[in-house]
């Protein structure tokens, strides 16, 4: 399709009304938000059900036998099932809800890693990771003596499959690794992965975090083990996300965090653990949090999800040749599988520095390592500019992006 | 509103583009290193300190055109400095990229040099770049090992 027809099918200044934070100017210009993958703007459909839900349907869950307490359970489970078939889990117990993709791998890294890994063991995962897909397999190496293992990038930021594959040892036990790059955009190959790791019989553990506010996340064509993501880069509120797992495995896993909502029954002697999800739940969730992740997923389901990728496509495809146009530019993360995030630096100028002229220009971008320095190390920069899209950003957002880098290039001219 | 360039004025992209004092100081005798983890920016301060007073100061590092240009005014100015002046002059330096208002009175030295930081200011995200050397000077005179971070 080219990109003058997903422009009619799918309206990026209409979307973008529906999003009040666009109502307001910044240093008097006009908002330009590039800063998606690290998180998305709310639509008012989503900050309207967080309202309502305190306004009107709010109490404990799962406690009650009042009307507002079962009202809260039901919306509860209701966004659970959204959830579930935004995703096509087989049954809604498959879900469970967490704070977000952080606490998802770490939940998974103490609890199923726990159990499962002996010292020499090794975890797969690959250079393009975010920190959050890192550091907890260090922390399990260093309390139980697995091993980590890293799969390489081609000069593109693309995963070297036939590495990743020579890399799959008798000692695999567990792959985890990102479906989309939030530092450099790269979509890595996720089917054949899950595929080459379970014809050997290891779990797959899927980072979804920018996949799943940007492609279509179908776990069970996938056939993946566990898929993690955050509702706050979905267009819902913070603090809330998502862990699927196989409910096999879910079931065969201790608990994470003891406490109300996760048993069956307690005496002192022994607790009775509660089935899954709620095993996984300890405590009050994040009730509004669910609700409103509900909602954003209801949103995205109102508008034609295909044109809307494809817009973001187009998006990120226009500010590469853009910038790629530009003197002394630099594009990192060029692969030819990659989403709407372009990854850049500026020769003599410092991400930082050009971080700091665009947003006087009203243009908010992240300059940083992006939580993911090994990307950073990788290709030898301390930190890039990054520009990410959303569904409510139009081509007028990457040409304001241009002037500022342009901008930039003349302040530091002298 | 300030305008940008009351931050990158042409001092500062001078001292960025052609930072003084840049390099190793082989005969150091109290140094620190500093990173500020936000932005990846780091800085390792080297100072020969012969009785009471700092007699050559020097720094290595990458980072933002404002963290550079700050450890290049800072060696600049650091140099022929008794040590409780350099002192004083961290409290000006503070109080500059803070707030203004400075309580210390140094008139032993030209402070339109530091003045130069003060667009930072405006910046708050910005500011932990601009004191990134001086913290790191600080704590090479207090004798800490573990590295500075400025967060
Ligand atoms: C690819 C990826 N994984 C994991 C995370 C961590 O997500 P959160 O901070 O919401 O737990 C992020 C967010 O920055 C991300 O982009």
């Amino acid at each position: 399709m080219t990109d003058k027809a997903a422009a009619v099918r799918f309206d990026p200044v209409r979307a973008r009304q529906d999003f009040p934070i666009f109502r307001q100017p910044i240093y008097g210009k006009r908002l330009v938000y590039l800063d998606t993958a690290a998180s998305a703007q709310k639509p008012r459909q989503v900050i309207e059900a967080i309202k309502h839900c305190y306004e009107a349907e709010y109490a404990n869950v799962h406690r009650g036998v009042y009307y507002l307490s079962q009202r809260a359970s039901e919306n509860f489970e209701a966004a659970r099932e959204t959830v579930r078939s935004f995703i096509n889990a087989r049954e809604g117990r498959e879900i469970i809800f967490v704070r977000g993709a952080t606490e998802a791998i770490n939940l998974v890294a103490q609890t199923w890693g726990r159990a499962n890994l002996t010292p020499g063991d090794e975890v797969l995962i690959s250079h393009i990771e975010h920190h959050s897909n890192i550091v907890p397999w260090q922390m399990l190496r260093d309390q139980i003596g697995c091993v980590l293992r890293v799969a390489p990038v081609d000069d593109d930021g693309a995963l070297i499959l036939e590495e990743f594959e020579r890399l799959l040892g008798p000692r695999t036990r567990l792959v985890a690794i990102t479906h989309m790059s939030n530092a450099l955009g790269t979509i890595t190959p996720i089917a054949e992965i899950i595929r080459l790791a379970q014809a050997r019989g290891i779990p797959v553990l899927v980072d979804g975090c920018q996949a799943a506010p940007h492609m279509d996340v179908d776990v069970q064509a996938l056939g993946c083990d566990f898929y993690v993501f955050s509702g706050h880069k979905l267009y819902g509120p913070s603090g809330i996300g998502v862990l699927y797992g196989k409910a096999a495995l879910l079931e065969a896993m201790p608990p994470y965090q003891g406490g109300g909502e996760m048993i069956a029954s307690v005496t002192f002697d022994k607790t009775t653990f509660a089935p899954i999800p709620h095993k996984f739940e300890a405590g009050t969730p994040h009730i509004s949090g669910a609700v409103g992740l509900g909602a954003a997923i209801d949103y995205l389901r109102g508008l034609d999800l295909a044109a809307m990728r494809e817009h973001e496509l187009a998006l990120m495809r226009y500010a590469s040749k853009r910038l790629g146009e530009l003197n002394s530019v630099r594009l990192f993360g060029t692969a030819a599988d990659k989403g709407a995030i372009v990854s850049f630096d500026v020769t003599g100028i410092h991400p930082h520095d050009v971080g700091t002229i665009i947003d006087r220009e009203g243009v908010a971008v992240r300059a940083g390592h992006h939580c993911a320095q090994p990307v950073m190390d990788r290709f030898n920069v301390a930190a890039t500019v990054r520009a990410s899209f959303g569904l409510y950003n139009t081509f007028e957002d990457v040409d304001a992006l241009i002037q500022g880098v342009r901008r930039a290039q003349e302040v530091f001219a002298g | 509103m300030m305008d940008i360039r009351d931050l990158y004025q042409e001092v500062i992209l001078d001292h960025s583009r052609r930072p003084r004092n840049f390099g190793r100081l082989a005969d150091a005798n109290c140094e620190a290193e500093g990173d500020n983890p936000l932005c990846g920016d780091r800085v390792h301060i080297y100072l020969r300190i012969e009785g009471d007073r700092v007699t050559e100061a020097r720094f290595e590092g990458r980072g933002c055109a404002i963290s550079m240009a700050s450890a290049s005014l800072m060696t600049d100015m650091l140099r022929g400095l008794a040590l409780d002046e350099v002192r004083a002059l961290f409290q000006h330096f503070h109080a500059v990229v803070t707030h203004g208002e400075s309580a210390e009175a140094c008139d032993w030295i030209d402070l339109d040099k530091l003045n130069v930081l003060s667009g930072v200011r405006e910046y708050p995200v910005r500011i932990k770049c601009a004191t990134l050397a001086w913290h790191t000077m600080k704590a090479a005179l207090e004798g800490k090992r573990t590295p500075v971070r400025t967060e």
